[in-house]
């Protein structure tokens, strides 16, 4: 039989496998939630859909020595928080600039469709800005 | 035989339920062949050429403004096109808005309008030092007539309504704004681009200064829009863009400008457009405005019915008419995540803030989702949404 594929015919991505069990569980449960007194911060949008980020980070002889964030928004961008400040902390900030969309894909163990990604991508945005700032550098892309 | 086949997208992806046709419609075979044809036999630039083709190209894409003209009782001098409703009214906020507002002055426009009928007003405002004023809600989501009244003064000098909001649904009663424009020697700019794809809008009977609308929207291709604009209004308005076709004559230190309607046609047209549009018109009155109208109600009801039995979700709004488009949040759901899972069952609707920002925040909400309709929806397409709701549901239990 033959079969033709149109442009943007799906990316067959089931809402099973975007909304694993994990990631409802940190959606539901988020860890490192909260704010950190005279820490860095920054605050940034999703402009598409109005998810908000707050990341607080304290920085120690080059290491996150802690991290907490706030916001709201979709699953998946409150989730991708979570998982990214669990697995960012004591991590070495030269180690995290370097962090990439498939190493937060990774972390989150997901399939996520294209209109996604800014969601899964924002509160990375956020960590590399303060890092950045923090550095004294500028950023270059997201 | 079903409306959906004379869709070949929709045709061919028989499972797809489109609920998203307040962002842009779907296009009939007929449309698709229009601006094919055009291009396959009668391709020229228009107004140039002597040669025979390029007399046909332009008779086509005249006979388009025509149709466009008597679809919503105008004259053709009145059509002016454009690449969408966008465009559309950024004319008249240049051509008009910038010669007319002065420091002191104020424009109306309502809480419920699309950034596209928004920000231009506010930038000019900005300009010119002038006030921007905005119309409230009602507890249902109308137009607040009493404040409507206590904003528009004799220092309005533009009121610029939505027809149908594009966010949830409410249709205002332009006529009375209209009316109101008027008495205080105002302007009124309709975006009617929500209204003229659905019900039956005449230009002269609402009364309206300026008319906005995209073809889109109504079955036509991307890339034409048209403003309608009263004669008397246009004449004394200079150009929005100069250059090619919008002028009369030129000499090294002068111009003089061409006659309406193409003194605000600068540049070669999107011809295939025009064409396309044409196309769209005559398959949606071969429906019957009425027709639409009327289905797009049945569905809208039989809708709210299906959601108010949903255990925690919102419809935003209950306004006294709502047109094909409805607004909803979940509680425990972002918008957004709701419309991913919607997306894994192949039903598109849209989640977001719907460019009315201003809006989601007087709602104190970020985001909805929305369905919205056209006359290719069926009940079957709701009661697959209805399931996909409710799986969502289970998702994030």
């Amino acid at each position: 039989m033959k079969t033709s594929k149109s442009i943007g015919t799906f990316e067959g991505v089931s809402a099973d496998q975007m909304y694993r069990e994990h990631i409802l569980d940190h959606y539901k449960n988020p860890r490192n939630h909260g704010t950190i007194k005279n820490a860095l911060h920054m605050h940034d949008v999703n402009s598409l859909c109005g998810d908000e980020i707050d990341m607080y980070i304290s920085i120690k002889n080059n290491k996150i020595s802690d991290i907490k964030f706030s916001g709201k928004g979709c699953a998946i961008s409150q989730a991708s928080a979570s998982v990214l400040a669990e697995n960012i902390k004591r991590k070495d900030i030269e180690e995290v600039t370097k962090l990439t969309r498939e190493d937060i894909q990774d972390l989150l163990g997901i399939d996520i469709t294209a209109m996604r990604v800014k969601c899964m991508m924002l509160s990375l945005k956020v960590v590399k800005l303060i890092i950045y700032k923090h550095l004294g550098k500028e950023m270059d892309g997201e | 035989m079903s409306i959906k086949t004379n869709f070949p997208l929709l045709n061919k992806q028989k499972n797809l339920v489109y609920l998203d046709s307040a962002s842009t419609s779907q296009k009939p075979q007929s449309v698709i062949d229009a601006e094919s044809t055009f291009y396959k036999t009668a391709n020229a630039n228009v107004h140039r050429g002597i040669y025979k083709l390029s007399a046909a190209a332009t008779e086509l894409y005249e006979r388009a403004r025509q149709t466009v003209a008597e679809f919503i009782n105008a004259t053709p001098e009145e059509i002016i096109f454009t690449r969408n409703a966008t465009e559309a009214i950024n004319l008249v906020m240049y051509s008009y808005g910038m010669h007319h507002v002065k420091a002191g002055d104020n424009v109306v426009i309502s809480i419920l309008e699309h950034h596209s009928n928004f920000v231009p007003w506010q930038q000019l405002c900005k300009i010119k030092g002038a006030e921007l004023r905005v119309i409230n809600l009602d507890k249902n989501c109308n137009l607040d007539l009493n404040h409507t009244k206590s904003l528009i003064d004799k220092k309005t000098k533009i009121v610029a309504i939505t027809h149908v909001s594009n966010a949830i649904g409410t249709v205002i009663d332009v006529k009375h704004a209209a009316d109101l424009a008027h008495n205080a020697g105002a302007v009124i700019v309709i975006d009617a681009s929500q209204s003229v794809p659905h019900m039956p809008v005449d230009f002269k009977t609402i009364n309206a200064d300026f008319m906005a609308f995209s073809g889109h929207k109504m079955f036509g291709p991307t890339g034409i829009g048209v403003l309608v604009g009263k004669k008397q209004l246009l004449k004394t308005m200079p150009p929005f863009l100069y250059g090619g076709d919008m002028i009369h004559s030129v000499s090294i230190s002068n111009t003089t400008w061409n006659d309406l309607p193409w003194k605000f046609e600068a540049g070669t047209p999107n011809i295939a457009g025009a064409v396309g549009l044409a196309a769209a018109i005559d398959y949606l009155k071969s429906i019957g405005m009425k027709n639409i109208q009327k289905h797009e109600q049945q569905l809208t009801d039989y809708t709210l019915n299906h959601l108010q039995k949903i255990n925690d979700l919102d419809i935003i709004g209950n306004p006294k008419q709502r047109g094909g488009i409805i607004s909803f949040t979940l509680k425990n759901i972002h918008p957004h995540d709701l419309a991913s899972v919607l997306d894994s069952e192949n039903i598109c609707v849209r989640a977001g803030h719907h460019c009315c920002q201003p809006l989601m925040k007087t709602l104190k909400i970020t985001a909805t989702a929305r369905i919205s309709f056209h006359i290719y929806n069926t009940k079957s397409d709701i009661d697959a949404l209805y399931a996909a709701i409710k799986k969502a549901q289970q998702v994030f239990a």
